[in-house]
């Protein structure tokens, strides 16, 4: 993953366009998402396969549990970790 | 739009007997009722029948160059001809007609085959050089109109529809086994194939070439890549959509050129929507609109269509598809349409193009092709899911993603478990040409099942796969998942079915001519340079297309869910009073056809009388053996037409025992 990039910000923007449908005022990198009712087990699948396709990495079965992905700054903290262990392995 | 149709001699100079020429062009008046013409010389005969829509008062064919050398027949659009005709002008050449057709001679002079490049429009059409002894006959480059032929002895044959080609042979036309095979595999035939024996179709993006003295030969010109060297990933979501945006105004004005009304195709769906609403803006305010209901709800979009006329404010009309129409005409269209078909869907739209001639028009814009060229189909999104799922084949959660994809069916547990089974077909194999669409067409494949032992024989060890794996592009294995999907769809289910059997035929049955502002190959080009990743934005279909339109539609026909276009199959065949189920069914019409095992027949109508929910392969089991056995009919037994006496060109040109 490229760090240069804004990923976060095409995450989020994918959160609003596809689960919001563009109202995403209300949308903050601490916003509870599941709570929220924003995304549910299907959800954070479509937003699994996004974060896959988009940014050329896999996550695991074992990755895929709610804490890695229950805000936007839950996100950025995992992707950030993955990426750090991609980068000293 | 119009018909055509040719007898040429591939050896040596010989009587072509223009009554034959007569009779090819009377099967084909539904395609050009207006007016009809012909050319013969002492190796060729050419014909026509027109729909005439540009140049009404001089635009008759056969037309010529300067010098009467060339002549061409023509059936089509060409939609820039005239910027290609002021190029032309400025060479020297000069004009006697103001038509499309004329532009194509003189460009064919200029350019030889490379004329093809520049023509931006759908067609069909046979140059035959009279000095040369030349015949040169394309197809535009996704197949929007048909072109047949046939070699038989030391002639070849060639017409708008397979039906002209049967009108005038001597022997009984025959099924061919292997294009039966395609048809039950991937809805229709691959590019080159028909329904019947010895009947070729030019395939899409191709060209015939023929000189006196040579072999004919069949050429490519024109080949859809998504070679991953074209895919721009510096450029934004918003440039992208910008450009489109631009493409598809242009596609849509040039595609209004006509001395005829141009009327448009409103379903409620995103891409007629969209293209209504860019001429209404744009172009027409007096746009004349029509749309299909269905008797059926679970079929029926009239909110979305009703919604959208009012938004436009278009003066529009819609055709009611009843269950018992959709049976009554299914013969009718299985005539026009000249392949077996998996699908009732065709009958409602040839009910459209019907209501459309009534109402007085003869053009109409529709939206075909965008679900292909811009990503909306569900075997995208489920390529996507399937994909997803192959990382890792075992995960628990993966294949869990379907649900989105198909969330009423999922809904129930049971029922999941089966159908993530069903969907994990080839999941192991990412890299196999065809991952996007092993489930589908391994479903329909068991729809051979109800093949007769005999005919099951005459296809023998022959495998469609390894045919069409044969036909894919070199590089096809570096491409991008969605586009090896995407490609797949096009070449065949888009030319072969969608443009063909629910498309060109359905409307020229009611003399009348399709635009599709989707299929502009600048368009279509231009969408292989987009990332696939902004096409289906995660699983969300046509990303960028309701970027294109959203500012231009309501928020409905915008964000609302996609809904295949489709009709009912089995309750339009049982308890219909204008359908003859049994007899059309009956043993002895199975046995003579000799397709399919008349046991298996038997107890498939047993168990749709029994049960109103069949599944879909039962519903495609029903409405291919039904259209197959209509096919047998009218082509096999074919009757040769009652030609009038009094039926004869309005145009002649004989130059018969005139050339050297």
């Amino acid at each position: 993953m490229n760090a240069s990039v804004n990923y976060l910000e095409t995450i989020k923007q994918f959160i609003v366009d596809n689960f919001l449908f563009g109202d995403g005022k209300s949308l903050v990198k601490e916003t509870p998402l599941f709570e929220k009712g924003i995304i549910d087990s299907t959800g954070v699948l479509e937003l699994v396969a996004f974060i896959e396709d988009n940014f050329k990495i896999t996550i695991s079965d074992d990755e895929l549990v709610q804490d890695n992905f229950s805000s936007l700054n839950a996100i950025d903290r995992f992707l950030k970790s993955k990426n750090d262990k991609a980068a000293s392995q | 739009m119009c018909g055509i149709s040719g007898i040429l001699n591939l050896k040596n100079p010989a009587q072509i007997d223009a009554n034959n020429l007569r009779r090819m062009t009377y099967a084909l008046s539904h395609r050009g009722p207006d007016e009809t013409g012909a050319y013969v010389d002492d190796w060729i005969g050419l014909a026509q029948s027109r729909l005439s829509i540009i140049d009404l008062s001089s635009g008759s064919q056969p037309i010529h160059n300067e010098d009467k050398s060339i002549w061409i027949v023509f059936n089509g659009e060409i939609f820039n001809y005239p910027e290609i005709r002021e190029s032309l002008v400025k060479l020297g050449h000069r004009f006697y007609t103001t038509s499309d057709t004329e532009v194509i001679i003189h460009l064919y002079e200029e350019k030889k085959e490379k004329c093809l490049d520049d023509l931006n429009g759908q067609f069909a059409f046979a140059i035959w050089d009279s000095h040369k002894k030349e015949l040169f006959a394309a197809r535009d480059r996704v197949g929007i109109l048909p072109l047949f032929y046939k070699i038989n002895q030391d002639r070849f044959y060639f017409a708008s529809e397979a039906k002209a080609i049967i009108e005038i042979s001597d022997s009984q036309t025959s099924f061919d086994p292997i294009g039966l095979d395609q048809i039950f595999t991937f809805w229709t035939t691959l590019p080159g194939k028909t329904a019947f024996s010895g009947i070729s179709e030019l395939a899409p993006g191709h060209f015939i070439k023929f000189s006196a003295g040579k072999n004919l030969s069949v050429n490519r010109y024109w080949s859809l890549s998504y070679s991953k060297e074209l895919v721009q990933n510096d450029k934004s979501i918003p440039q992208f959509a910008s450009e489109i945006s631009e493409l598809m105004k242009d596609s849509i004005r040039i595609r209004l050129r006509a001395d005829v009304p141009v009327g448009s195709y409103l379903s409620g769906g995103l891409d007629s929507s969209g293209i209504t609403a860019v001429v209404k803006n744009n172009f027409n305010n007096q746009l004349r609109t029509f749309g299909i209901t269905f008797q059926e709800e679970s079929f029926d979009e009239s909110d979305f269509q009703n919604l959208m006329v009012k938004h436009l404010d278009t003066n529009h009309s819609e055709v009611h598809a009843t269950n018992e129409d959709i049976g009554k005409y299914f013969s009718n269209i299985v005539y026009y349409g000249e392949k077996p078909i998996i699908r009732a869907a065709p009958v409602p739209l040839f009910l459209l193009s019907k209501k459309v001639r009534e109402e007085g028009y003869k053009v109409v814009l529709t939206g075909e092709g965008a679900d292909e060229i811009f990503g909306g189909y569900n075997i995208f999104r489920e390529t996507k899911v399937r994909k997803f799922w192959s990382v890792d084949p075992e995960s628990k959660f993966r294949p869990k993603l379907l649900k989105k994809l198909y969330p009423y069916i999922f809904k129930d547990n049971r029922l999941a478990q089966t159908l993530q089974a069903f969907f994990k077909l080839g999941i192991d194999e990412p890299n196999n040409p065809f991952f996007s669409h092993v489930v589908r067409w391994n479903n329909n494949t068991k729809l051979k099942n109800f093949f007769s032992e005999d005919f099951s024989k005459q296809i023998g060890g022959y495998n469609c796969y390894d045919e069409l794996k044969s036909l894919l592009p070199e590089d096809f294995d570096d491409w991008d998942y969605v586009y090896k999907a995407q490609y797949l769809e096009i070449i065949t289910f888009m030319s072969g079915y969608l443009l063909s059997s629910q498309g060109d035929r359905m409307a020229m049955a009611n003399s009348v001519e399709l635009r599709v502002p989707y299929l502009d190959h600048r368009i279509i080009e231009y969408m292989a340079t987009v990332p696939s990743r902004f096409k289906i934005r995660g699983l969300n279909e046509k990303y960028l297309l309701k970027k294109v339109f959203k500012d231009l539609l309501p928020k409905e026909i915008v964000n609302r869910p996609k809904n295949p276009y489709r009709a009912p199959i089995r309750n339009s065949f049982f308890n219909n009073k204008s359908f003859d189920l049994h007899s059309v069914l009956s043993e002895k019409e199975i046995n003579e056809a000799g397709v399919f095992n008349p046991a298996k027949v038997k107890l498939l109508i047993q168990k749709a009388e029994r049960s109103q929910s069949l599944s879909e392969l039962d519903n495609m089991a029903i409405a291919g053996i039904i259209s197959t056995q209509f096919l047998q009919n009218h082509f096999v037994n074919y009757k040769k037409l009652n030609v009038p006496a009094e039926y004869s060109f309005n145009t002649f040109i004989d130059k018969r025992n005139q050339i050297n």
